[in-house]
């Protein structure tokens, strides 16, 4: 072994990897197990940026807000133990909903592996279910190629968290420090590429001859960067869109053949276009139950085309005509040579006449009595020019986001999709921030999900995180209360919850906050907090009995929307 | 006709608990499982049997394996013409009066006695599931003492290729990165 070779440590061997892979943030808090590391970190501040979380969930939420508005990978670091089971929350909500992550925990002593030795705790074995794949480093000299490896199963094929687990001593053993540059050797995985030209064919056959297509965009378009692709098919046959929760921003929110969200709060002609559809081509998408409602009567009457970059979800939960197991971006591309001109008249004057319905139930367009979370979202919208990115959390106000803040670009909405994670909007813009620099940046969060991880607020302000941070405040859990009012005779058990006054909350901190609770007021207190750099939090104090509508009840028919009541406020002419 | 999967994997260890994990986490049943090394060096060959037997869910099945990293192959061979077997070992309370009963029955199922004590004998038998369930109940009146059963191993008939080895062209003798002994 030559002498002019570097012999580094593996908490060394960690920070000189993450530095190969690009990572320039990481989100951590230390501990007894992952100390070498730390103190080694002190070698490479220059080049990497440690944030010091206040909980270790938060930094798991971080990287995975990084990742999201990077495309990136996003990194989190902790200790053994509770540090480690503590991103378990994070770990998950990134494995549902395909973000590239890679968390690194201290273990205790190899040798002590086993043991019950103090802050031990497996790990791998409990993060199995909600990670792409794992590592139980227990030599140093396979640090670094698990590193690499980590990060490229990360990114790659359907992306998602990986997770590092290294014993103490694997960090302080030395080695010789070598980053592998041959090409990654998994012999099991291989992400697809391209569709089969059968497939091509069998696709355009049903897309050239369909008379109500529909479609379905998924997260897919946006990770695998299809926008363009997408809105030549849709454009080129005249087929309207409908985007999953994940998928806003696939297709501009202004495009006349958007049809705005689909599933369980998406739009009526989203729904019914689905449910009345003779061909439905899905991109990117799952066939999640909050998109399908009954399965047993899904878009009965249609033939299906499913394009997915994880051959698991085909035919998983809606059986189809032509499943494409390929890079989206790639098969839509195939399809785009051999796409018929089409106009589809009569199809989009039936989607009309339900947009016009929705028009009359607007509750924009109705005088009400009390400041609505629908009417909060489009303020925000309205004094953000719909160019912020927007951050929220899990609920009654991440679903008035998704219906009333019009995304006209693709990855500006960041939010827990799959997993419903409450708590994850302030640390996910934490993260998003130290990637969207230029963008305004605003958090739409309830005040249930604010109080979930709260103590982030010190990291924001620590970290001078230029986010605005909008509290919908109705004092209650409001989606829960909803599906009360609803399902269960208005029975509203242990959903009233009582909030800090954020006011002294934001003071206490060290950041600006404001109150607000009349539409009129609005646009001035969102410039001034827009006038701050630095995190600004906003109150918005709303109604407390409204509901999100529409809605399909979970398990019922997809059509089955309950409407807002035609005249339950004035209309405001 | 219930699914039986021959699958190829890493020979790394956690790569069985990772199988387990997927069966229990997708609600998708094993009925049996045998695992055990193969022809490629650093690989092992797994024989999954499961309560499958409608061909997309099957599928699904085939596909979640395949996903795991350390899966290198799988192999539905459920509608293949297969060779599957299953062994056991069977301890029967016998003394010297009806041993010669029970060699009887042996040499007719073309089983073997691998072990004799003063009271007990040790049964041997390999074969299709039914021939296994045959002997059993015709050695039940003399008294089981112990039934120790392997689930499943199956092949394709002829040419049927093994799962792995056409994925497998570049590499010298089809063999995998050599695990480092002491990774987990």
């Amino acid at each position: 072994m030559g002498k002019s070779k570097r012999e580094l440590t593996g908490a060394e061997i960690i920070w000189e990897s993450l530095v190969r892979e690009g990572v320039e943030v990481i989100f951590g808090y230390p501990g007894g197990a992952i100390l070498p590391a730390y103190d080694a970190l002190n070698k490479y501040r220059k080049k990497i940026h440690h944030v010091l979380v206040r909980h270790e969930q938060g930094a798991a939420h971080m990287a995975d807000g990084y990742a999201r508005a990077s495309g990136k990978v996003g990194v989190a670091i902790a200790t053994s133990g509770p540090g480690a089971t503590n991103l378990i929350t994070g770990l998950a909500t990134a494995m549902m909903d395909s973000s590239p992550i890679v968390c690194i925990t201290g273990q205790v002593g190899s040798t002590a592996i086993g043991s019950d030795a103090f802050q031990e705790t497996d790990i791998t074995g409990a993060t199995l279910p909600v990670t792409k794949h794992s590592y139980l480093v227990m030599d140093v000299d396979d640090l670094a190629e698990s590193i690499r490896e980590a990060f490229y199963i990360a990114r790659t094929g359907r992306p998602g968290p990986v997770l590092i687990d290294i014993p103490k001593d694997v960090q302080t053993a030395k080695t010789v420090f070598e980053y592998p540059t041959a090409p990654i050797d998994l012999p099991g995985y291989h992400p697809p590429e391209c569709a089969t030209d059968e497939q091509v064919a069998a696709a355009l056959e049903l897309i050239n001859t369909a008379e109500r297509p529909v479609i379905l965009a998924g997260q897919g378009v946006l990770q695998s960067h299809a926008m363009g692709p997408l809105r030549e098919l849709a454009e080129q046959g005249q087929i309207p869109v409908t985007p999953t929760l994940l998928g806003i921003g696939s297709l501009p929110a202004s495009h006349p053949l958007n049809l705005g969200m689909m599933g369980m709060h998406g739009t009526g002609a989203a729904n019914h276009a689905i449910q009345a559809a003779d061909l439905l081509i899905a991109c990117g998408m799952r066939f999640d139950d909050r998109v399908t409602g009954k399965l047993q009567t899904y878009s009965p009457n249609s033939k299906k085309i499913h394009i997915d970059i994880d051959a698991s979800e085909l035919n998983k939960n809606i059986r189809v005509e032509v499943a494409i197991h390929a890079n989206l971006s790639t098969v839509l591309k195939q399809f785009n040579g051999g796409v018929k001109p089409r106009n589809h008249n009569d199809w989009m004057a039936t989607i009309k006449t339900w947009q016009d319905d929705a028009d009359e139930r607007e509750v924009l367009n109705m005088k009400t009595p009390t400041l609505l979370g629908a009417q909060a979202v489009r303020a925000i919208w309205e004094g953000t020019q719909g160019k912020a990115l927007i951050v929220t959390d899990v609920g009654q106000h991440q679903m008035l986001e998704a219906q009333y803040y019009l995304h006209d670009e693709p990855y500006t909405l960041i939010t827990s999709g799959g997993a419903g994670t409450m708590g994850f909007a302030l640390p996910a813009a934490i993260g998003a921030a130290f990637h969207e620099t230029d963008r305004e940046i605003w958090v739409i969060v309830g005040d249930g999900g604010i109080q979930m991880n709260i103590q982030e607020l010190a990291t924001a302000v620590q970290e001078q995180s230029n986010i605005k941070i909008a509290i919908i405040n109705n004092g209650y859990l409001g989606m829960v209360r909803q599906w009360q009012q609803m399902f269960y005779d208005a029975r509203y058990v242990e959903t009233p919850i009582s909030s800090p006054d954020y006011l002294l909350i934001a003071q206490a901190y060290g950041m600006p906050g404001y109150r607000v609770d009349r539409l009129e007021d609005i646009p001035a207190t969102m410039q001034k907090a827009q006038s701050h750099e630095g995190p600004v939090l906003v109150e918005f104090m709303v109604e407390q009995h409204d509901v999100v509508y529409p809605m399909v009840p979970a398990g019922a028919d997809l059509h089955a929307m309950i409407r807002r009541p035609l005249k339950q406020f004035e209309m405001d002419t | 006709m219930k699914q039986v999967l021959v699958v190829l994997v890493e020979d790394k260890p956690g790569v069985l608990n990772r199988v387990a994990s997927l069966f229990r986490r997708r609600n998708f049943n094993i009925e049996s499982l045998v695992v055990g090394p193969c022809e490629i060096p650093h690989a092992s060959r797994l024989t999954i049997v499961t309560g499958e037997e409608e061909y997309l869910r099957r599928n699904i099945i085939r596909q979640n394996l395949l996903k795991l990293i350390n899966v290198i192959d799988v192999q539905d061979v459920t509608d293949l013409p297969c060779v599957i077997r299953e062994h056991a070992l069977i301890k029967i309370k016998v003394d010297g009066t009806r041993r010669g009963e029970v060699m009887d029955l042996v040499d007719m199922y073309r089983a073997r006695i691998v072990d004799v004590g003063i009271e007990t004998l040790i049964v041997e038998v390999t074969g299709e599931a039914s021939k296994i369930e045959s002997i059993i109940e015709l050695l039940e009146p003399f008294g089981i003492l112990e039934l120790n059963r392997a689930g499943k191993v199956a092949m394709v008939r002829g040419n049927g290729s093994a799962p792995g080895n056409k994925l497998l062209p570049d590499r010298e003798n089809g063999s995998l990165p050599q695990a480092s002994p002491k990774s987990i």
